[in-house]
């Protein structure tokens, strides 16, 4: 995820001290993955730099001085430009898993106890998610349902290697 | 072997159709309030496992026992005692009997076993509340949605306080959204009412609502976490 498009893309609504920014940030799209400080602030540092947001202003309210950061015409282009690209999709082509089946197959090993233990750590953390969805939110409910189905693909794939394991076997071991 | 404080238990089940094996010494067991997914390929054998578990079809060899009881040692009667009073049941569908209203889909297995109409309808009315489904008490099947319509059929399966729903594909027929929404409220439901649950599914998000998951490979159960 582009951290800076984000925290521009939450400076639209208007302008935000960094705290501010981590918090919401955390909130909206953080549950497993909360930001360091660190992050936020460099993150400013180099949008500022690029003319994406400026300062708004300085408060300090009898504590250490907090920068108030606004987005500007530059960093509205910025956004709609980063908003319009569509993301590249992921080609899911250097699986370790398959790595794992063929090695497991050229050694001698037990492919389908790799596949069905791989087909049960999967099923458990896809439980883990539903429980979660259950007793999230919408927002909650969204993003588990992303993993949700990229882990259903994957077991989909486990298998069907499962059914092919015989003839890949063939083809690994000539 | 019965594993400790299983509620149904399944050893060493044989079953062919003809010369066609569809189970080939599967073992299985459920606790009382668990949701085990029974999930495997088209032709596996898993919907035979469901229905030797039921005692609707009778396995050619090993043991069946509910609540300390061996299914071969029941006469027909009993095993269909069984199905009616301890037993639930979910299938992906055709079950409701269209010339019934849906709170007279919900309380005939009350009925079938001597309850007064008023009584009957009024615990159908209960559960077609937790199952969100109170509204269309007073409509046919062929008037509700595929969604409301397996809910429907989950609060018939509840309502004569089983001990043990199967459920056969139960979403096969919806969208997921829907198909989700029954799961949630079925597994909730049985959860708090300590009624095991027999889920047979293909699909994994399906599978992913149950306390743990036994594969059916070639006629064969293969429980990772739990092998009997």
């Amino acid at each position: 995820m582009s951290i800076g498009h984000t925290l521009l893309g939450l400076l639209e609504s208007g302008p935000r001290h960094g705290y501010d920014l981590k918090r919401t940030f955390d909130e909206k799209f953080g549950h497993d993955r909360p930001l360091h400080y660190g992050q936020v602030y460099s993150t400013m540092s180099r949008l500022l730099k690029n003319g994406l947001v400026e300062v708004d202003g300085i408060e300090s309210d009898g504590g250490p001085e907090r920068k108030r950061y606004a987005i500007t015409e530059a960093g509205i282009t910025d956004v709609s430009a980063w908003l319009a690209q569509p993301e590249k999709p992921e080609p899911y082509l250097q699986s370790t898993l398959y790595t794992k089946v063929v090695l497991a197959l050229l050694t001698g090993r037990s492919a389908a106890d790799l596949l069905d233990a791989q087909r049960s750590e999967h099923l458990r953390l896809m439980r883990i998610l539903t429980d979660r969805k259950r007793k999230g939110d919408l927002a909650d409910q969204l993003i588990c349902d992303h993993a949700l189905f990229h882990l259903e693909a994957d077991l989909r794939w486990l298998e069907l290697t499962a059914a092919r394991l015989g003839r890949l076997a063939k083809v690994v071991n000539p | 072997m019965t594993p400790a404080g299983s509620l149904l238990t399944a050893h060493d089940l044989h079953k062919s159709y003809g010369s066609t094996p569809a189970l080939d010494g599967a073992s299985f067991s459920i606790h009382p309030g668990e949701v085990v997914a029974v999930m495997g390929p088209s032709g596996s054998g898993k919907s035979t496992l469901l229905h030797c578990l039921a005692g609707i079809v009778t396995p050619d060899r090993g043991t069946i026992t509910y609540a300390g009881r061996e299914l071969s040692t029941m006469s027909d009667a009993e095993r269909s005692a069984l199905r009616r009073t301890e037993f639930g049941f979910v299938f992906q569908f055709g079950q409701l009997v269209p010339e019934l209203t849906c709170v007279e889909n919900v309380a005939l297995p009350l009925r079938l076993s001597g309850a007064r109409r008023k009584d009957a309808e009024r615990t159908a009315l209960t559960w077609m509340e937790r199952l969100e489904v109170d509204d269309l008490g007073a409509k046919r099947p062929a008037e509700v949605s595929g969604g409301q319509g397996q809910r429907v059929a989950v609060a018939r399966a509840l309502a004569s306080s089983p001990k043990v729903i199967f459920a056969d594909e139960p979403t096969g027929a919806l969208d997921s959204l829907n198909g989700e929404r029954v799961l949630e409220l079925l597994t909730e439901a049985a959860r708090s009412a300590n009624v095991a649950v027999v889920l047979v599914t293909h699909e994994a998000r399906v599978a992913a609502y149950s306390d743990r998951d036994v594969t059916v490979r070639d006629g064969r159960a293969r429980d990772l976490e739990h092998a009997v």
